[in-house]
C-alpha cells in the first residue's frame, strides 16, 4: 500500500483528479483508496457502505451522469404514472458519508499499475477498485439498429433517461388503433421481468387513453422469463384485446424503411418500435479485461465479489455473470455491493472476508397502476459449486396481484434509492 | 513522502486477525433487509422500523414469518432463508441501533 501511494505521489494529475489527489493526500492519511466506477444501485452503495463501515478507507466514485436515473418505476414513466423527476436522484447525499465524487467517465484501467484513467485527463490511482459499469448493448447483433436509433425510428430505454422520456413521446404521440412492439432478447439481460412490467403497464395507458390500440410483446424467449402465470393472469384479466404475447420470436435486425421488426421468419410492422438488444457488461469492463464469460459477462468470486480474471478489481450488479437464479436486478446490484464493501474493508485491514455471505432479493412488478406482483429470493454461500445459490424452501412469488403489493412496491422504490444515495 | 511513511506504518499496524466474519455476520445479514426497511433499519416510508427493535421481538415477528402463523406478502418467503442462529445475530444487530 506504500507503494501506491508512493506511486500517487509521482502521477500526473489534471483536473478533479488532481485536486482530489491534494485533498485526500495532504490533508489526512487514509488508510487506503478504493475507487467505484459508476454510481448506480451497485456502485452508489458500495461507496457508501465501505465509508459507513470503515470511515478510514478513503472513497472515490467516479460517475460521468449528473444524476441517478432509476430503471426501476421507469416503466411507470413510460405509462404516465410517474414522472422522471420522481425517477431522477441527485449523487449529493454520498457526501454526508465523505465518499467523494468525481464527475468524469472512466476510459481505462492499469491493473498492473492499480490506476484508472479519466476521461477529462488525469489518472485516479487505487489500492481496491469496484467497477460497477451496469450494462451497454451488442448493436452488432441487429445490423441496422444503431442508425434507426440515432434517426428516432427505434429505441431501448432500456437504461432509464433520455430515451425513457423519448419513448414516453411516441407512445403519446402514436394514433388509437396503433400497434406498440415490444421486442425482448434472449435472457440473460437486465431485470427479468421488466418487459412484461412494461407491456403491462403500457397496455394500461392504451386501455384508458387509446383503447383501439395494441401491445405486441415479441419475445426471443420461448416464455416469458419470470412471474410468468401472475403476468399472464393479468393479460388475461385486464388487458385482453390489447396485448399479444408471442414466444420463440426472435429479433435479428429492424428495418426503418417499412418500420418493421425482423424476425427470422417473418417482419412485424409497428407505429413505435422498442426493441431491447442482448446485452454484456458495460463497456469499462471490457476495457479492464474483466470479462470472462461468452464474451459478455465478469466471472467473480462471490464471497468478495472480486474478478476472476483481474485481482485487486472487484465487479458488481448486471456486469456479472449471474450466479444460479440470480436475476440481474438493482435489488441484487444493492445487496452485492454490502458483500463487495464487508469483503474489501476485510481485506484491506488484513482480516478474513466473510466466508458465507448471504443475501436476499425483492423484486416488485408493476402490473397496472396500482397492483404488483413480486419474485423473492435468498442466495448463499455455497461451497460445494463454490458460488451463491439459493437456500431451498425459501424464496417464491406473489400468491396473487395486490393494490397492497403495489404500495410496497413503490415503498421498496424510495427506500432503496435512499439505501443507495444516502 | 510524509504522508507515504503514514500509511505504512497504519497498514503494518493492522495485525493479521483471523476472520472479519464472526463479528460482522449480524451486520452483513442484516444490510440485506435496508433496501426495503431502509439502512441500519431506520427512515423507511411505508416498511417496519427494525432499528431499536427489542432483539426478542424481531426474532419472534421473524419466527412468525417463518412458521406461516404471521401472514405476509414476501417476509414468509424471506424468513425461511435464515437458521434459527442468523436470526439472532440479524435481530440482535437490528436491537443495537438507534431508532
Amino acid at each position: 500500500m506504500n507503494r501506491t501511494f508512493d506511486r500517487r505521489d509521482f502521477l500526473k494529475l489534471t483536473g478533479a483528479a488532481a485536486a482530489l489527489a491534494a485533498a485526500g493526500c495532504a490533508s489526512t492519511s487514509p488508510k487506503a483508496r478504493v475507487v467505484v466506477i459508476g454510481g448506480g444501485f451497485g456502485g452508489a452503495t458500495a461507496a457508501k457502505y465501505i465509508r459507513m463501515w470503515d470511515p478510514s478507507i478513503e472513497v472515490v466514485m467516479v460517475e460521468r451522469a449528473d444524476a441517478f436515473i432509476s430503471c426501476p418505476i421507469s416503466n411507470l414513466v413510460l405509462a404516465g404514472y410517474k414522472s422522471m423527476a420522481n425517477i431522477t436522484h441527485r449523487h449529493d447525499g454520498l457526501q454526508r458519508y465523505g465518499v467523494q465524487v468525481v464527475r468524469d467517465e472512466a476510459t481505462a484501467v492499469d491493473a498492473a499499475k492499480r490506476v484508472v484513467r479519466l476521461a477529462r485527463g488525469g489518472d485516479l490511482a487505487y489500492d481496491r477498485l469496484i467497477v460497477a459499469p451496469g450494462i451497454d448493448f451488442m448493436f452488432n447483433e441487429l445490423p441496422a439498429y444503431q442508425s434507426a436509433m440515432s434517426a428516432g425510428r427505434v429505441l431501448h430505454a432500456w437504461k432509464a433517461g433520455e430515451q425513457t422520456v423519448a419513448l414516453r413521446r411516441q407512445l403519446e404521440q402514436m394514433k388509437d388503433g396503433g400497434v406498440y412492439v415490444l421486442s425482448v432478447p434472449l435472457a440473460p439481460y437486465r431485470c427479468p421481468p421488466g418487459p412484461y412490467e412494461r407491456a403491462s403497464l403500457v397496455a394500461g395507458y392504451f386501455k384508458k387513453a387509446k383503447p383501439r390500440s395494441k401491445v405486441l410483446v415479441l419475445d426471443a424467449n420461448p416464455d416469458v422469463t419470470s412471474k410468468g402465470p401472475l403476468f399472464k393472469k393479468a393479460w388475461a384479466d385486464l388487458y385482453k384485446g390489447i396485448l399479444e404475447y408471442r414466444g420463440n420470436a426472435k429479433a435479428i435486425d429492424v428495418d426503418v424503411r417499412t418500420g418493421s421488426v425482423k424476425l427470422e421468419v417473418e417482419d412485424v410492422k409497428g407505429d413505435v418500435l422498442n426493441v431491447v438488444p442482448p446485452q454484456r457488461a458495460g463497456d469499462i469492463a471490457v476495457k479492464a479485461g474483466l470479462i470472462t464469460a461468452n464474451n459478455r459477462w465478469c466471472g467473480i468470486d462471490w464471497r468478495t465479489m472480486e474478478s476472476t480474471a483481474v485481482k485487486g478489481v472487484h465487479v458488481l450488479g448486471d456486469a456479472t455473470l449471474s450466479a444460479p437464479l440470480m436475476p440481474k436486478s438493482g435489488s441484487m446490484a444493492n445487496q452485492h455491493a454490502k458483500i463487495c464493501a464487508a469483503a474489501v474493508i476485510a481485506l484491506i485491514n488484513g482480516q478474513q472476508p466473510d466466508a458465507g455471505p448471504k443475501i436476499a432479493n425483492t423484486c416488485y412488478s408493476y402490473v397496472s397502476d396500482n397492483e404488483a406482483i413480486h419474485v423473492a429470493s435468498v442466495h448463499t454461500w455455497n461451497e460445494k459449486d463454490k458460488t451463491l445459490t439459493t437456500v431451498p424452501g425459501s424464496g417464491g412469488v406473489s400468491s396473487a396481484r395486490s393494490e397492497l403489493e403495489g404500495a410496497y412496491a413503490w415503498a421498496w422504490a424510495v427506500n432503496i434509492w435512499q439505501d443507495v444515495l444516502g | 513522502m510524509r504522508v507515504s511513511i503514514i500509511c505504512a506504518v497504519v497498514v503494518a499496524a493492522v495485525p493479521m486477525v483471523a476472520s472479519a466474519q464472526d463479528r460482522n455476520a449480524g451486520r452483513n445479514m442484516a444490510a440485506s433487509c435496508a433496501m426495503c426497511h431502509g439502512t441500519d433499519g431506520r427512515g423507511a416510508t411505508g416498511y417496519q422500523p427494525l432499528a431499536g427493535m427489542a432483539k426478542d421481538e424481531l426474532v419472534r415477528k421473524l419466527n412468525g414469518f417463518r412458521s406461516g402463523a404471521t401472514p405476509a406478502t414476501v417476509m414468509h418467503q424471506i424468513s425461511k432463508g435464515y437458521t434459527d442462529q442468523q436470526i439472532q445475530l440479524i435481530a440482535e444487530y437490528f436491537s443495537a441501533q438507534k431508532k
